[in-house]
């Protein structure tokens, strides 16, 4: 990157060509290196549809148009590109709303191209016009409506340069017809020029020397790490800056990943699900070292009891997330790889707090995660521990949102970064199997687990036709416990037993949709046949179904209950 | 407690409601709201007056409207030396014994009659919000049939932000 002046921008470049609108948009997606567009036709997208026809990038055309985006989000979690989604107008649009939401919330880069009704019909209720730009205001990090084809390359460019940089987010392009039609020229090298957005990349470092001194002085500290790790790249940063220092680890639900789950210093992912060290940890610590964690409120639990103690440090990209939650000594707003680097080069030296570190480690041997297994049903966590064993902890997890989703977190130990995707800030059911799309084109050769709940899997199943059709060898593990078992835990535990709407005794033959959708089904009830069937699912070289019949009434543990500080875990032993 | 911010934005289509909606997503109740171009072409210059519980609240309103990229800056001018103005438009109901009584009390305020009806007089006067507020308190009395405030706009004292803008839009062009 370099820096000039806007004076001197350059003109159009000697070679520019003219071209329509939709030729434009497929021109500036292959400038900028996008290997898949994930999307779905419609009136108000034809002729870029048109101009995709022998564009030669290829295309997937999932089921529903919340399939595409929630592909595209799988597909930057796993790549850390932007993924790109195209709708349609009005009905296409709307229904992306749920994975736009879904992106906002855990910073995945998007860049989504919807449709719109022609400018002249703009505002007149046309037929599939809908306000796009006002619907998705609230839950992109930008959006632009082109009015004008001349300026539909910069738009683009602008777009792919907002989504990826900075904290990453999803932004939308509406396209009204005619712009798709007009002829204009295509100026793609001009620089883009955002006054108005200015990332903070690298940090201060007279706050970084402040957290240096804050370790030296530390009897307990300890360092969360979430997402921001991962999309900084900064987990080699992480493990060396740990290991100098020797603070323990915890990480958030997103974080996963950030740090090897085998290292001695880590103590399992912290919240509502966490582990026992974890919570305690930051509960009693006296300096919380926050690297690229937003402090949710899954994570902190009752704020009043949240890291009392503790000293705060929290770096992170974005400043609106500093004292947002919880108040901060030391601010330090940057990317996470160059304050970590940053930090190395300023001799972080650990202090005196060995003794603390121990009594930690002693918490984690102590309070490990626990089942107990019966001898006759299937254990949920016991099926996740299977799958970890048969992929030797290297498989790319896709989960869906409920029990499974804790269960994966706590069972599958990652080591490494980009192998964990999940809905995490929205929560979205539904996610698994359309994420698992694009995380399995993400990364071809890698293995893919769609770990979903029966719940979840029914409100996006028509994608399964995707792995089908495209030769996706995703294995799709359905954690069956005839129920939204999340729902029927916090009935159990909250709501006096009272299973309101959330039991689905009635399941539709799952082998007999497997095999509708031209992919091999198999049945797992007992941990034997479910340790046969993963075998036989991994030996297959296509797509296949595993519908597993769990422990119906498992709970997750330990928890913390809403409202309780998360010291006051319960389930934290048999 | 109240906070004035002055946010200077692209004026760009739909800008007031990227401000707006994100006011609506954390509860936050505007008092009055006022957009308009400022010396510098393409840029609108908003001044905005909340109702907010907390300066926490403020701090993350501030940095929140700083994400948006159709704004340039924002500034808290609350506790800063500002001239902030107001216009409202009063209709008030006169007899022919009260006429003159109305026009020698609103004469301090250096407000004007702008219209005449048979019934009433419609006065128009422009100041700070507690000059503003007095005269309605003053000519309540008489019979208010109609009120329009604009709310208030405001600018700092020897302002630099004129400046400050256009060094923004000077540096830090990213060539890619
Ligand atoms: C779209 C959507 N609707 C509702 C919910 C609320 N919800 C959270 S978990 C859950 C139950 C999920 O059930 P299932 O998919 O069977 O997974 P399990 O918890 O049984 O593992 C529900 C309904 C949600 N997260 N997302």
């Amino acid at each position: 990157m370099s820096v000039s002046t806007p004076q001197h921008r350059p003109g159009p470049a000697a070679g520019a060509a003219v071209l329509r609108g939709a030729s434009m948009l497929v021109e500036a997606l292959k400038r900028e290196g996008v290997e898949v567009i994930f999307g779905y036709p419609g009136g108000a997208v034809l002729t870029v549809y048109d101009a995709l026809y022998d564009a030669g990038i290829p295309h997937i055309l999932t089921r529903h148009e919340q399939g595409a985006i929630h592909a595209a989000e799988g597909y930057a979690r796993v790549s850390g590109k932007p993924g790109v989604v195209i709708a349609t107008s009005g009905p296409g649009a709307t229904n992306l709303v749920t994975g736009l939401a879904d992106a906002m919330m855990d910073s995945l880069p998007l860049v989504v191209i919807t449709g719109q009704v022609a400018t002249d019909l703009i505002g007149t209720d046309a037929f599939q016009e809908t306000s796009t730009l006002g619907i998705t205001m609230p839950i992109t990090k930008h959006n632009y409506q082109v009015r004008d084809v001349a300026e539909l390359p910069m738009t683009i460019k602008e777009a792919f340069h907002i989504a990826s940089t900075g904290r990453p987010g999803p932004v939308l392009i509406d396209l009204p017809k005619d712009i798709t039609n007009a002829m204009g020229l295509f100026d793609y090298d001009r620089p883009v020029h955002i006054p108005g957005y200015q990332p903070t990349i690298v940090p201060n470092r007279l706050q970084i020397r402040k957290i240096v001194a804050a370790i030296k002085q530390a009897k307990r500290p300890v360092i969360l790490a979430g997402a921001g790790v991962l999309h900084a790249g900064a987990h080699e940063w992480l493990r060396k800056f740990v290991e100098r220092v020797r603070i323990p680890v915890v990480h958030t639900l997103l974080g996963l990943g950030g740090f090897p789950a085998s290292h001695p210093l880590f103590l399992g992912m912290g919240g509502m699900h966490g582990t026992y060290a974890a919570n305690m940890a930051m509960y009693e610590a006296d300096l919380l070292i926050n690297i690229g964690a937003r402090f949710d409120d899954r994570l902190t639990g009752n704020l009043a009891h949240f890291a009392r103690q503790a000293k705060v440090a929290h770096i992170d990209i974005d400043p609106a997330e500093i004292g947002k939650n919880v108040e901060t000594d030391i601010p330090v707003v940057g990317d996470a790889g160059e304050a970590l680097k940053m930090l190395l080069e300023e001799d972080a030296t650990p202090g005196d707090y060995a003794d603390w570190v121990e009594y930690l480690l002693n918490l984690k041997r102590e309070f490990p995660l626990w089942y107990v297994p019966d001898g006759k049903t299937l254990k949920p966590q016991r099926l996740i521990e299977m799958i970890h064993q048969m992929t030797a902890g290297d498989a790319i997890i896709v989960t869906d949102v409920g029990q499974h989703q804790m269960w994966a977190a706590q069972f599958y130990p990652f080591e490494k970064p980009r192998r964990f995707v999940t809905s995490g800030g929205l929560g979205t059911m539904g996610f698994g199997l359309p994420a698992a799309i694009g995380a399995q084109i993400a990364a071809r050769d890698s293995r893919v687990f769609a770990v979903l709940g029966d719940g979840g899997f029914q409100m996006t199943l028509q994608e399964l036709i995707v792995l089908t059709e495209y030769q996706l060898p995703v294995k799709v593990v359905i954690v069956n416990n005839t129920a939204l078992g999340m729902v029927r835990q916090w009935q159990e535990l909250f709501y006096s037993e009272r299973y309101s709407q959330s039991l689905m005794p009635v399941q539709p033959d799952y082998l007999k949709l497997a095999e509708a959708y031209h992919m091999k089904g198999l049945l797992a009830t007992t941990e034997e046949e479910a340790e046969r069937a993963l075998r036989e699912a991994l030996a297959t070289p296509g797509p296949v179904l595993v519908d597993c019949r769990v422990t119906p009434d498992e709970l997750v543990y330990p928890m913390v209950a809403p409202g309780k500080g998360i010291h006051e875990m319960v389930g934290v032993k048999p | 407690m109240n906070r004035i911010l002055s946010v200077i934005v692209n004026n760009r289509m739909g800008v007031l409601n990227r401000i707006t909606g994100l006011f609506l997503k954390r509860g936050i109740n505007i008092q009055s709201i006022t957009v308009g171009p400022t010396e510098t072409e393409g840029l609108s210059r908003m001044t905005i007056v909340l109702n907010v519980d907390s300066e926490r609240t403020t701090e993350q309103v501030i940095k929140q409207l700083h994400k948006q990229i159709d704004v340039l800056k924002v500034f808290d001018i609350t506790e800063q030396a500002t001239v902030t103005r107001e216009l409202v438009l009063i209709r008030v109901a006169v007899t022919p014994q009260t006429r003159a009584e109305v026009t020698g009390l609103i004469e301090p305020f250096r407000a004007s009659i702008i219209d005449v009806g048979r019934e009433s007089l419609t006065i128009q006067a422009t100041g700070r919000t507690e000059k503003i507020d007095a005269l309605i308190a003053l000519l309540r009395p008489y019979g208010i049939k109609e009120l329009a405030r604009t709310g208030i706009t405001a600018l700092t004292r020897d302002s630099d932000t004129v400046n400050e803008v256009a060094r923004l839009n000077k540096a830090n062009v990213v060539v890619l």
